[in-house]
């Protein structure tokens, strides 16, 4: 990998130096990171075992909870195949406006959070453009759980998407085109030639879409609505939580977030370390 | 015989009319310091409405800054009663969105403000920087708290007491009342775009000398743990703020809860509403319902209306309209 092949002008570098820099990442990794994820585990127990217990088994925390894991189970898969998708018809296919449509698949990247939610608000709001016509036929998608829903799969368009890209223009068309001239239909290719190369890589941008669908907070809250037990989802469960002083139950939620995190990190780990190979983009593969 | 009959058939009617005790559901927009006294009023509601109908209620809650919320409503969000913090915004969305009609404020007793409140200061502990009225707030090194008039009910009282306080100390002379309210806003650090986005920030974060705060607001601050750190100071002028409720009346009738949602907002000017209102530092506007215990902790002191500024529509355009003075005068603290 990269730094196997930067290591010896590092230690070129003065000790001194090398171990300056070593240390203000430590410093800023413990401060800026380690610290407050502590202090979140010891602000939800201030109160006890009982009490982060009760919190994390309210009402509202748990029909939170549903709603953000409703949220991810609809966006996660559909965002899955739109990547492949997506990923395919750049590095397979040949068209006008490629690099445009490579530029769209990031625009959720560079587009502010609450923009976007302004955006369904604009389209589907009852002053909206589509207003009336959903009004008409009394369907409800900004403030109910489909604007919920459709920001999520906007902020989070890009993460499998992004993934793929560079790991299947190295692989190149290759392999396909050989699975072709020995009679394999287009079906056949894709189970057996191209999701055997990318399963590890769309592992990851899957893992990496997850955590942050279930942990959007700015475009979701534009469209929410904030109904307590209806439309929060848990990272704006925590907000309400924590503007009505019960800090002890708020942490108690965003622990929960906080577990999200670190079971996304530790998979993200673990896939980093076996199929490390299988995810960076190697010159001379092939 | 017949009589057994008779009971015969009275079983179905009898069956069905236990089966018609609906579930109903009904969504209250307010703004942010509402919090605790709907989440008891809520459950009141319910056992009274239980005990009359027999149909089952819930009321579902949302809350923010009042402008916020109006503006949410108008987007769609479908409120059966909206209970926000000034009229000007129940208007906006009669403006915007004609979900009610332009008469809505008479449709209830006392202008449809079933409590008033009013805006004191709040400070930290044996108020270290002296601060006693709305003059102090302009001395060098005060920082003052508040919200966004632009998206806060409540902040727009703020402003509108000290602007009414220092029309009345520099007799009228609108100048130096534009340079004050100017001097004002350079004290204050941070707009929160709630009222309950502010309170955290002078409560938790520690920051500012004082908060201009809803009356009830403080009342709560006080009751919370850690509320010994604050103290209450009352200026010697503030306004009667007369947060209004409504009636959604296009939102009622296509979810068919217009009974309920009517008997929701009369229920707050009951006995039983009254002293919630009370007991959550909300100054009843019936106050004959509750007992002089629980009304002293309200101060006396001269309160000026939004119709001393010309009614919610003058004042909305003249300070917090776009390009409205606040437009003027404000400039983010560096």
């Amino acid at each position: 990998m990269l730094t196997e092949s930067h290591a010896d002008s590092a230690l070129s570098e003065p000790a001194w130096l090398r171990w300056t820099l070593i240390g203000i990442v430590v410093v800023a990794m413990l401060g800026l990171i380690a610290l407050p994820l502590a202090l979140v585990a010891v602000e939800a127990l201030a109160q006890g075992w009982v009490a982060y217990f009760s919190a994390i088994s309210d009402r509202d925390t748990v029909a939170a909870i549903k709603l953000t894991l409703l949220v991810a189970a609809i966006t996660v898969p559909l965002n899955a195949v739109f990547g492949i998708a997506a990923a395919w018809s750049i590095t397979k296919y040949e068209f006008p406006g490629k690099r445009l449509l490579l530029a769209l698949i990031d625009l959720p990247f560079a587009i502010s959070p609450v923009v976007a939610g302004l955006v369904f608000v604009l389209l589907f709001g009852a002053q909206g453009w589509f207003g009336d016509w959903l009004a008409e036929r009394d369907l409800q998608i900004i403030f109910a759980t489909p604007g919920i829903v459709l920001a999520t799969v906007f902020i989070t368009f890009p993460f499998v998407a992004r993934e793929l890209i560079p790991l299947m223009q190295a692989q190149g068309r290759d392999e396909e085109e050989a699975a072709v001239s020995l009679g394999a239909n287009g079906w056949t290719l894709f189970w057996r030639v191209t999701l055997p190369n990318i399963k590890w890589a769309l592992l990851y941008g899957v893992l990496l879409c997850n955590a942050r669908a279930m942990g959007e907070f700015g475009a979701v809250s534009v469209v929410s609505g904030h109904i307590r037990g209806l439309t929060n989802t848990l990272p704006l469960h925590v907000e309400i939580l924590h503007n009505e002083f019960s800090f002890a139950a708020a942490f108690a939620v965003a622990s929960l977030l906080t577990l999200l995190a670190l079971v996304t990190l530790l998979i993200k780990i673990w896939l980093e370390a076996r199929h490390g190979d299988a995810l960076a983009v190697r010159a001379g593969r092939h | 015989m017949k009589t057994l009959s008779k009971l015969l058939l009275a079983l179905p009617l009898l069956a069905a009319s236990v089966a018609q005790a609906r579930d109903i559901t009904l969504l209250n927009v307010s703004y942010d310091p509402t919090r605790e006294f709907y989440r008891e009023f809520n459950d009141a509601f319910a056992a009274d409405w239980k005990a009359k109908t027999g149909d089952s209620v819930t009321i579902q809650a949302s809350h923010g800054g009042s402008g916020k919320q109006a503006r949410s409503v108008i987007d769609g969000l479908k409120a059966d009663v909206v209970t926000l913090a000034l009229s000007g915004d129940i208007d906006a969305i009669v403006q915007n969105a004609r979900l009610l009609p332009p008469d809505w404020q008479s449709r209830l007793p006392n202008s449809s403000s079933p409590y008033t409140s009013t805006i004191v200061f709040l400070v930290r502990k044996g108020n270290p920087k002296g601060i006693r009225d709305w003059g102090d707030l302009t001395k060098p090194g005060i920082s003052v708290i508040t919200p966004n008039p632009k998206t806060s009910g409540g902040a727009r009282w703020n402003y509108l007491a000290a602007w009414g306080w220092a029309d009345r100390a520099f007799g009228g002379d609108r100048a130096k009342t534009i340079d004050y309210i100017t001097r004002l806003f350079q004290n204050v650090p941070i707009l929160d775009t709630g009222a309950r986005g502010s309170t955290t920030t002078f409560v938790n974060r520690r920051v500012g000398d004082v908060f201009l705060s809803w009356e009830n607001e403080a009342y709560l601050v006080l009751g919370n743990p850690g509320g010994d750190r604050f103290e209450i100071v009352v200026p010697s002028l503030s306004v009667l703020a007369e947060p209004p409720v409504a009636l959604v009346d296009r939102n009622v009738d296509a979810k068919g809860t217009r009974a309920a949602a009517q008997a929701y907002l009369e229920f707050l000017y009951t006995e039983q509403g009254q002293k919630l209102a009370a007991k959550h530092h909300y100054r009843p506007s019936k106050p004959e319902l509750v007992d002089a215990a629980s009304l002293a902790k309200f101060p006396k002191l001269e309160l000026l209306t939004i119709a001393d500024f010309g009614g919610w529509a003058v004042a909305q355009k003249e300070h917090f309209g776009d390009g409205g003075i606040f437009d003027q005068i404000f400039q983010p603290a560096k």
